[in-house]
């Protein structure tokens, strides 16, 4: 597996937060994609789009419930399709199925199309150590390889990259002269990569969907490239996580709507490719071997967890990362692994260990708008919540310190909480040294604008660091209804 | 002084408008006896255990929550004048109580009276103009659990349009949260403080003097915010918009 760096998201999103350019790149796109995809909804009218989400929703649902079956099914109709399907249970299985083909087959030169998996896998690492060149060849994964970095949205791992940037990468790496236009850099990496497709042994896809019934695997791109790696060299192999297949072909058309609308506001992708195995006899193109790989990596664990097994349902569409105020913030690459934004601080945690990634589900307000946007309604903000007190109560977490709030102010809270009497003391209590705590040198508590300007007292300071604070008032609520709102009040 | 035809209904005030806001409670409860709701105080209530629900707490947030079932057992309806704590109490309560038939039972028998403020007087009492005046330019900002789990997202704009004097300014990005969410604002200051940011901008940019919600804690976030900008916005909840008071 790649890096685990999930256990840094609080520094690093601090730093992150900070990045002027990443910011405007953020707003640019985030509100770019978000306002195409609404554009599409009510182009076909929220209510088709509430039809398309529950039926998208339902199938998978579906699946998920039968998912032992449609996985046999999958294998045995891949096979009488002349392709071999591999099941693999984890990261160094999926590889070694990988490393072990690449042998038998002398691969020296693959060319990879966009897979999500993969980076689960650290797949390229992987072939380089063994000796292959490996390239990938959506636009976006090719240059932050070219970067050596990670991707920072799952549909647009480049996004966080100026053209300027890209410019100054290409010129580097490619040797190009330096260029401004967006259309000069793409046609530069057009000519750079022609050369790697016709090279190249093996190509490895990731699948958008896998198709039970028929054996195939769907991969859904804009720029021809996932053709070109599954059709031009001699082997091609699919990767992707098992909770991808769906039974029918029938199935595939919701999702071919629902898609590319909630990820980029387009109706239809430039290329929707099917793969059904390999090269058939009168073909006049594909591979000669086709294999499947599919991964489970940690997805059984989500599957037998009632509260989680729905994040299975994720198509990967992004809409959920455009629309979160957080992500939006702090980008994609501070979440420290494959999977950023909303769905990314489920699935990360369950697939590389809440203890290693306490930080995700707490770093959200649950304002619910990720869920709004889902294509298929994962309700992200109650599976948040459920991770919440996982870390809270499950006496195996790392420690006192990920927990979401210290046990004794928990304790303490809800002490007070269950004796209004109590309260009423602790309410006169905190009137009472307010005052005194403000005027004093060195005080805790300094006034200013509508309230307290500074405390300096454990959370309430995190507060204060931008915001004022209200003061605590002359009355409570509870007091003033006693004295004046009552009805044995009345008269006095 | 009771007719029977009075609605009966119950105030569940909130530990924060309770304990920080108490002169929103007092216009909650003026504006409900004006359209005729007879109010009543349950006096053992505190807090609905929400910031424990939030934070993964749950069997501390049952403590707090059994208590609520007990204290508005016997209530006709439950005002709420919070998206947040009304979500809590019809919705995640549900959630928190799947596992014990009997309390499951109490809370649905909850669910199903408990009304968030602007709610129940447009959908309840069917009112929309409880003939307040209020002068100034005013925007709106729907909090997120009012939106999304209580699904009320006409009801505070249509009792505003119809108070006198008031002018609606809409307010960008309205949707987009204020960055607020309890511990949250608190645990990952960094980034509460750039989406209040964002809030306060949008919230300028109207050129309103007043920003009205449906939540205290939301309101208290971005009039933290706004005071430490030195701005003269002033925040109101809804209820104190439909009081009449404007200053």
């Amino acid at each position: 597996m790649p890096d685990v760096k999930t256990r840094d998201f609080s520094t690093a999103s601090a730093v992150s937060i900070l990045d002027p350019q990443m910011r405007m790149a953020l707003q640019r796109a985030g509100s770019g994609f978000d306002g195409a995809r609404r554009e599409c909804i009510d182009e076909v009218t929220p209510q088709v789009w509430e039809e398309w989400r529950e039926q998208a929703r339902q199938v998978k649902l579906h699946t998920l419930d039968h998912l032992d079956y449609y996985l046999d099914l999958l294998d045995q109709r891949v096979s009488a399709n002349g392709g071999q399907v591999h099941f693999a249970a984890d990261a160094a299985e999926a590889n070694a199925i990988v490393a072990e083909l690449v042998r038998t087959h002398g691969v020296k030169v693959a060319t990879k199309s966009k897979s999500m998996v993969s980076e689960e896998l650290n797949l390229n690492h992987m072939l380089e150590s063994i000796g292959v060149d490996v390239y990938e060849t959506d636009l976006g994964e090719y240059i932050i390889q070219l970067a050596g970095e990670t991707p920072f949205h799952l549909v647009a791992p480049a996004l966080h990259k100026s053209k300027e940037e890209v410019a100054r990468l290409f010129t580097e790496k490619l040797g190009v002269p330096p260029m401004e236009d967006i259309d000069e850099l793409a046609a530069a990496a057009r000519v750079a990569l022609r050369e790697r497709f016709l090279q190249a042994d093996l190509g490895i896809s990731g699948a958008n969907f896998l198709i039970a019934e028929t054996g195939t695997l769907v991969i859904i791109t804009n720029e021809g490239n996932g053709r070109l790696c599954t059709s031009a060299p001699r082997i091609h192999i699919g990767i992707t996580g098992m909770e991808k297949v769906i039974p029918s072909v029938q199935d595939l058309a919701v999702f071919l709507r629902l898609l590319p609308r909630s990820a980029t506001g387009q109706r239809i992708t430039s290329y929707v490719s099917m793969v059904s195995g390999p090269r058939k006899q009168d073909d006049e193109d594909g591979p000669e071997e086709f294999h499947l790989i599919v991964v489970d990596n940690g997805r059984s664990r989500m599957l037998a967890d009632p509260h989680l097994r729905e994040a299975l349902l994720c198509i990967r569409c992004g809409a959920c990362l455009n629309i979160c105020p957080v992500y939006q913030k702090v980008g994609g690459h501070a979440y420290g692994w494959v999977y950023p934004g909303p769905i990314g601080s489920i699935v990360s945690p369950m697939l590389v260990g809440l203890d290693q990634a306490p930080d995700l589900p707490q770093a959200s307000s649950l304002c619910g708008a990720c869920r709004e946007a889902c294509p298929v309604r994962i309700d992200i903000p109650r599976m948040l919540l459920h991770l919440r007190h996982k870390l809270a109560e499950d006496p195996v977490s790392e420690g006192a310190a990920d927990r979401p709030m210290p046990k004794a102010f928990t304790s303490a809270f809800t002490l007070v909480m269950s004796r209004p009497g109590l309260l009423s003391v602790a309410s006169k209590l905190g009137r009472a040294v307010q005052g005194p705590l403000s005027s004093v040198p060195f005080s805790l508590l300094a006034r200013g604008g509508r309230g307290i300007r500074k405390a300096s007292l454990p959370l309430l300071s995190k507060w204060t660091r931008s915001r004022d604070l209200p003061e605590l008032p002359p009355r409570t609520f509870r007091e003033i209804w006693r004295n004046e709102l009552s009805d044995a009040s009345e008269g006095e | 002084m009771t007719s029977v035809t009075r609605t009966q209904a119950d105030l569940f005030v909130t530990c924060i408008i309770d304990q920080l806001y108490p002169q929103v409670g007092v216009s909650v409860v003026r504006v409900l006896r004006k359209i005729g709701v007879d109010v009543g105080f349950p006096p053992g209530q505190t807090c609905c255990g929400q910031p424990l629900y939030n934070s993964g707490y749950t069997s501390q947030a049952r403590q707090l929550a059994r208590r609520v079932l007990e204290e508005f057992s016997g209530s006709a309806y439950v005002v709420v004048p919070s998206g947040s704590c009304a979500a809590m109490m019809s919705k995640f309560y549900l959630d928190l109580f799947q596992d014990e038939p009997e309390s499951l039972r109490r809370a649905q028998e909850l669910s199903s009276k408990v009304y968030e403020f602007s709610q129940f007087l447009t959908d309840v009492m069917g009112v929309e103009d409880v003939g307040a005046r209020y002068e100034g330019a005013v925007t709106y900002h729907p909090s997120c659990h009012l939106l999304r789990e209580m699904e009320v997202r006409t009801s505070p704009t249509r009792l505003l349009n119809n108070v006198s004097g008031l002018r609606l300014e809409e307010l960008p990005q309205a949707e987009v949260c204020c960055g607020f969410g309890g511990t949250f604002s608190v645990k990952y200051p960094h980034i509460s403080e750039g989406m209040v940011a964002d809030k306060t901008a949008s919230v300028l940019s109207t050129g309103a003097d007043t920003l009205v919600s449906c939540d205290m804690s939301c309101l208290m976030n971005i009039e933290g915010a706004l005071s430490r900008q030195g701005s003269s916005v002033q925040v109101r909840h809804l209820a104190q918009v439909l009081d009449g008071i404007s200053g």
